[in-house]
């Protein structure tokens, strides 16, 4: 029988992290901002059809950065955990705190059980009446969660992104403000002044959707074209 | 929340939320208890639903009664409702099942859309709900028969489209109109009189609206409108733009339109 080697509990949890860290790093950026208008969400994403942002319940979405198939299984689990809630509650009960515990709970488990950790960060943003009443949680490989206030930078180049949105982030922007002010942001690395909208994927959670657009749910997904006529606004 | 380690997850992985259910809470579905043997005791029923297709979509309305034995169990209860942003969904039968299918229906297609980033068929939306039918057989026999009538827009073809119903979960396409409930004999002869192909949407709501009113004229179980309590029946239009709920005043004056000319008219129908 092979004997095992003995590694200290503190190596161990230091080599996982590292172990995501790094894994983390290497992907693309992801920029929650909350703006008067709502919530916009922004993601540094070539592909049209493979989403990091998502819409998980009527005031709820969800953007990830890191590997693709570990966030995904992780966003359909947070559709199935706020849809079974709705459905055997009531809609309101289903909140963003609640969907945030339950990541954090999964995430922390698989961090200290399973043969890898996830390489993921995600952020769930939950949009209420007034700016004040807008949640926007971070949650990181470990299980860590985090109430943050404006905004939620994740991915390789958070540090030097997250420099350039709270410089200019205030709340009164509105939703092409947030927009613009993203697209510059993700090009802090790059040559460019902003990223042109085509390289990006791009959603929002509208404020007070019921009266302003109809419909209870607030996340909506913007094409090239929206984006294209959102930019084009005054500033 | 389900065990989000990539293995388990990938062979449970579906887009259907009533599988879902099945799999994990089994509880919460409507139709999946067994019941013991005996009578289930008189509980409120749903009434007439019609629907009929104008030119460039569909509509369906309800009228607003619910029915236990001989007693008027509701005046306010609503019946039609929107399954999603391009289909309705009415229904007929014991009530309290059929608002949780409805229920259970409009999640399924919310979920499906949520997951697979995209709507599903409007064929696909029929059979769905034309499954949760026939998981209700067993309730059926029991007596608890629900019997809905679906109708949506299909964005490929660009029509509105019906679709009803038997108790066993069978799905008909129907054309022009349909109506489902105990007055639906006699909404549909009066539908079969009043229905004229490309009708405008207006034209529309006030066949429906008349087509209801005959149904209640005739059949105890129907509600017709109630000018004391403010009370229309509800009715959603369907087309390229969603569906759209028309407001209270426009059927308030439409009602009171049928009811000021079947009195001029004076005469027994």
């Amino acid at each position: 029988m092979t004997q095992q080697f003995y590694v200290s509990p503190e190596q161990l949890m230091k080599d996982r992290a590292d172990f995501a860290r790094k894994g983390i790093a290497r992907g693309r950026s992801v920029v929650v901002i909350s703006c008067a208008d709502g919530i916009a969400l922004i993601a540094e994403n070539p592909s049209p059809s493979l989403h990091k942002i998502g819409e998980i319940y009527d005031k709820i979405a969800f953007a990830a950065v890191g590997k693709y198939n570990e966030f995904e299984s992780l966003r359909q689990a947070g559709v199935r955990y706020a849809d079974v809630r709705g459905y055997s509650y009531d809609r309101e009960d289903v909140t963003a705190r609640g969907l945030a515990s339950v990541y954090a709970q999964s995430l922390g488990a698989v961090f200290t059980a399973e043969q890898k950790p996830f390489e993921v960060e995600l952020a769930v943003a939950e949009v209420g009446l007034a700016q004040e009443q807008d949640h926007l949680y971070r949650l990181t490989f470990d299980g860590s969660i985090a109430d943050e206030n404006g905004f939620v930078v994740m991915g390789g180049l958070a540090d030097q992104i997250s420099d350039v949105v709270s410089g200019a982030w205030e709340p009164e922007l509105s939703l092409a403000g947030a927009m613009r002010l993203a697209l510059r942001a993700l090009a802090a690395d790059k040559e460019a002044d902003a990223l042109p909208s085509t390289a990006v994927e791009a959603a929002v959670l509208y404020r007070g959707s019921e009266s302003h657009r109809g419909s209870r749910r607030a996340f909506r997904r913007l094409l090239p074209e929206d984006m294209t006529l959102l930019l084009a606004e005054e500033a | 929340m389900q065990d989000p380690s990539t293995g388990p997850l990938a062979t449970q992985a579906t887009s259907s939320f009533t599988e879902h259910l099945q799999r994990s809470r089994p509880e919460l579905l409507p139709f999946s208890q067994s019941l013991p043997a005996g009578m289930v005791p008189s509980s409120p029923h749903a009434t007439t639903i019609v629907a009929l297709t104008y030119a460039g979509g569909v509509l369906m309305a309800g009228d607003r009664r619910a029915t236990m034995g001989n007693v008027i169990a509701s005046r306010h209860i609503e019946k039609v409702f929107p399954a999603d942003e391009y289909s309705v969904l009415g229904i007929a039968g014991t009530a309290g099942l059929a608002i949780d299918i409805t229920r259970l229906f409009q999640v399924e297609l919310e979920h499906y859309e949520k997951i697979e980033g995209t709507l599903l068929s409007l064929v696909g939306k029929a059979n769905r709900l034309g499954a949760m039918i026939r998981g209700n057989l067993p309730m059926a026999m029991q007596g608890m028969a629900v019997i809905p009538l679906f109708a949506g827009f299909d964005q490929v073809s660009g029509v509105g489209r019906l679709f009803s119903y038997d108790v066993t979960g069978g799905r008909y396409e129907e054309q022009e109109h349909h109506s489902v409930g105990s007055g639906s004999v006699f909404a549909r002869g009066a539908l079969k009189k009043l229905w004229k192909p490309n009708l405008s949407e207006e034209a529309a709501v006030a066949v429906a609206v008349e087509a209801l009113y005959d149904a209640a004229d005739d059949d105890s179980a129907t509600g017709g409108p109630d000018p004391v309590r403010q009370l229309w029946p509800v009715v959603y239009t369907v087309n390229r733009a969603g569906n759209r709920r028309v407001p209270e005043r426009d059927l308030a004056a439409i009602a009171g339109a049928i009811v000021e000319s079947r009195a001029i008219a004076g005469r027994e129908a």
